[in-house]
C-alpha cells in the first residue's frame, strides 16, 4: 500500500511571521489612509474660498418699463448679486453657481405647460415673452438664512403667463419645475435635494402683481447662475420660493410639496411668507443682515410688502403655515 | 535642537496661515458678498481641523514610530482653541452686536447689557448654538492647564483624566457643523468618519485588537508615557 506523503511546504511558502504580524498594522495603516485621502477630497474643496468671478454682462434687453412696485432703497451691486448665489443645482456654495453656471445653455429654452388649464403643451421662451411688456422691478430679496439683498429684476406679471394658459376652476395651485439636467447641473450628481426642484404658489398668490417671471437683472440678459433664462420672484416670500431656471408650470387642484419643505418640514413650510416673529428653528428671523452692510435690520413682515399682500392671508394662521 | 528650533517655529507660523489670509482676504475684498458669514464659517471649520490634527498625532506618532510628533500636540491643542476663540468672538460680534438696537448709542453700559442678554439667550434658546458653545466651553479648562507648571501641580494622571474633554470637545463640534448645513451633510459627515477613525485607533488599542499582541511592537511602537501625555 502506497501511502502518499504529503508534499512538504516549502519554508518560502510560510508567510514569514513579521509579514503577517504587520498585515493588520498594514490594513489599519491602509485604512486610516483611505479615510484621510478621502476626507482631502471632500474637505479640500473648503480650504480656501475661491475667487470667483461675477458674471459677464450680458445683451441689454430693450423697451423696460419703469413701475410703481420698486422700491427706492439702494440695490446691490452686479458683483454682489451675480456671486453670491444658492443654487444647489451648481453646488451648495454660494460661490460655486457663478463658476460652474457659465457654460450653462439657455438656448433653446422650452416651457412645459400642464394640468389643470386649457393651453396645454410646449412653448418655446420666445412664445412665453411674446406680448410681455418688460419693466424694471427693484424688490427687497429675503433669504431664510438671514440675509438680504435689493435687486433689480427684469420681468413681467407671473398673471400675464398664466392668463395666457387659461387655468380651468380646478387650477387651485400652481406648481413649477426647474430643470434638472446632470450633465450641465453637476450639483445633481449628489442627492443634496430630491431633484428636480419644486415650488409652487397659491393662485391667488400666483396672479398677486408683484409676482414676477423674470428674464433680466439691471437691465441685462438674466445672468445664467441667478437663475437663467427664467425664473420667479416673489418678494414677500423666502428667496427659497424664487424658483429659478423654470422648465415646467403646472396647475393643480392640491397644494404641491416644495423642495425644501420635502427636505425639512419643521423648518421650511409651502408658504415661506417672510415674518419676523416666526423663527427658524436654528435661529431668528427677526433681524437680517443686507448684503454689504455691518449692523443688521429688522426684517419687516411680508419683507415690507404687508399693505399689498397681507389680505391674501387674513384668517390663515401663520404661525402654523410658516 | 532641530525640532524645537526650526520646525516648531515653521508649524506655528504655517498654523496662523488661515487667520493671516482671512485677515488679507477680508481687507482687500476678497471674500465672498458676506464676508462676516465667511469669517464665521471659516474660522468654525479651522477649530475642527486643528482639533482633529491634536487628535492624530498620538495615532500618527504610534503609526510612524516618529516620537517627536508629540512635541506638537500642544500646539496643534493651543490653535484649536485659538481658532475656537475666533469663531466664537466673530459670533458675538458680526450676528449678536450687529443685531442690537442702541437706543442710547453704541457707546453705553445698556450696549454691555443688552449684548450679554442677547447672547445669553441664544445659547440658552437654540440647540445649535448649545452645542458650539458647549464645544468651545470644554477646550477653556485643556488651554488653562496646558503649561507645564499646570500639569506638575495636577499630576500626570488627573491631567490624563481632564484632557479626556477634548473628545467631548471633538464630538460636539462635529454636532454642531452638522446642524448648522441646510442640506448638504457631505463635510459634517466627513469630519465625522475621521474623527470616528482616530477613536477607533484609540478603541483598538484599548482591547488589544491587532495592536497588543506581537503586532504592537511594531505599529505601536510604544514609547512609555511621560507624565502629561494622554493618548
Amino acid at each position: 500500500m502506497l501511502i502518499k506523503k504529503p508534499a512538504d511546504i516549502k519554508s518560502s511558502d510560510i508567510t514569514d511571521k513579521k509579514l503577517y504580524v504587520n498585515r493588520r498594522a498594514f490594513i489599519q495603516a491602509a485604512t486610516g489612509t483611505a479615510v484621510a485621502a478621502a476626507a482631502t477630497g471632500i474637505l479640500g474643496s473648503e480650504a480656501f474660498l475661491k475667487a470667483s468671478t461675477p458674471a459677464q454682462h450680458g445683451r441689454k434687453l430693450e423697451g423696460i418699463k419703469k413701475s410703481s412696485f420698486s422700491t427706492d432703497e439702494k440695490p446691490n451691486k452686479w458683483e454682489d448679486i451675480t456671486t453670491y448665489n444658492n443654487y444647489y443645482e451648481f453646488g451648495t456654495d454660494k460661490d460655486e453657481p457663478s463658476m460652474l453656471a457659465r457654460n450653462f445653455k439657455t438656448a433653446p429654452w422650452t416651457v412645459t405647460v400642464d394640468g389643470e388649464c386649457a393651453k396645454k403643451g410646449a412653448m418655446n421662451l420666445e412664445d412665453v415673452l411674446k406680448g410681455k411688456t418688460l419693466e424694471e422691478r427693484i424688490y427687497r430679496h429675503r433669504c431664510v438664512e438671514r440675509w438680504s439683498m435689493v435687486i433689480p429684476w427684469i420681468g413681467f406679471p407671473l398673471s400675464d403667463f398664466i392668463k395666457q394658459c387659461e387655468p380651468t376652476s380646478k387650477a387651485k395651485y400652481i406648481e413649477f419645475t426647474t430643470l434638472g439636467d446632470s450633465k450641465q447641473m453637476p450639483g445633481l450628481r449628489s442627492p443634496v435635494l430630491r431633484w428636480p426642484y419644486l415650488e409652487g404658489l397659491r393662485m391667488d398668490e400666483a396672479m398677486h402683481p408683484l409676482t414676477i417671471l423674470v428674464v433680466g437683472l439691471y437691465g441685462e440678459v438674466l445672468p445664467n447662475q441667478d437663475g437663467a433664462p427664467l425664473r420667479l420672484a416673489v418678494p414677500w416670500k423666502y428667496g427659497f420660493k424664487h424658483i429659478k431656471s423654470i422648465v415646467k408650470v403646472r396647475f393643480v387642484e392640491k397644494q404641491p410639496l416644495n423642495t425644501w419643505q420635502d427636505q425639512a418640514a419643521n423648518e421650511y413650510g409651502f408658504y415661506a411668507n417672510v415674518n419676523p416673529t416666526v423663527d427658524h428653528p436654528r435661529w431668528s428671523q427677526a433681524t437680517e443682515r443686507r448684503i454689504g452692510e455691518f449692523l443688521m435690520r429688522k426684517t419687516l413682515m411680508f419683507n415690507g410688502y404687508g399693505d399689498q399682500v397681507a389680505s391674501l392671508y387674513t384668517g390663515l394662521d401663520l404661525r402654523r403655515n410658516y | 535642537m532641530f525640532i524645537t528650533r526650526v520646525l516648531k517655529p515653521i508649524v506655528f507660523v504655517a498654523s496662523l496661515g488661515p487667520v493671516a489670509w482671512l485677515v488679507w482676504a477680508g481687507l482687500t475684498g476678497n471674500l465672498s458678498a458676506n464676508p462676516l458669514s465667511d469669517l464665521t464659517n471659516e474660522t468654525g471649520v479651522w477649530t475642527l481641523r486643528f482639533l482633529c490634527a491634536t487628535l492624530a498625532i498620538t495615532p500618527l506618532r504610534r503609526l510612524t514610530g516618529w516620537n517627536p510628533l508629540i512635541k506638537f500636540r500642544r500646539m496643534a491643542g493651543l490653535f484649536a482653541f485659538f481658532y475656537g476663540t475666533l469663531h466664537f468672538l466673530t459670533y458675538v460680534i458680526a450676528d449678536r452686536f450687529a443685531g442690537l438696537d442702541f437706543p442710547n448709542g453704541i457707546v453705553a453700559w445698556t450696549t454691555v447689557q443688552n449684548l450679554a442678554k442677547s447672547v445669553g439667550e441664544d445659547i440658552y434658546k437654540r440647540p445649535f448654538i448649545t452645542v458650539g458653545f458647549t464645544a468651545w466651553s470644554t477646550m477653556v479648562p485643556l488651554a488653562a492647564t496646558s503649561t507645564a507648571g499646570m500639569i506638575r501641580r495636577l499630576g500626570g494622571k488627573r491631567w490624563n483624566q481632564l484632557h479626556r474633554l477634548v473628545y467631548g470637545t471633538v464630538c460636539l463640534g462635529v454636532l454642531h457643523y452638522w446642524w448648522l448645513v441646510k442640506a448638504d451633510v457631505r463635510r459634517p459627515y466627513t469630519y465625522g468618519a475621521v474623527v470616528a477613525t482616530l477613536f477607533l485607533f484609540r478603541l483598538l488599542k484599548g482591547t488589544g485588537v491587532g495592536i497588543r499582541g506581537a503586532g504592537s511592537r511594531i505599529l505601536w511602537r510604544r514609547a512609555p508615557l511621560k507624565s502629561g501625555e494622554s493618548s
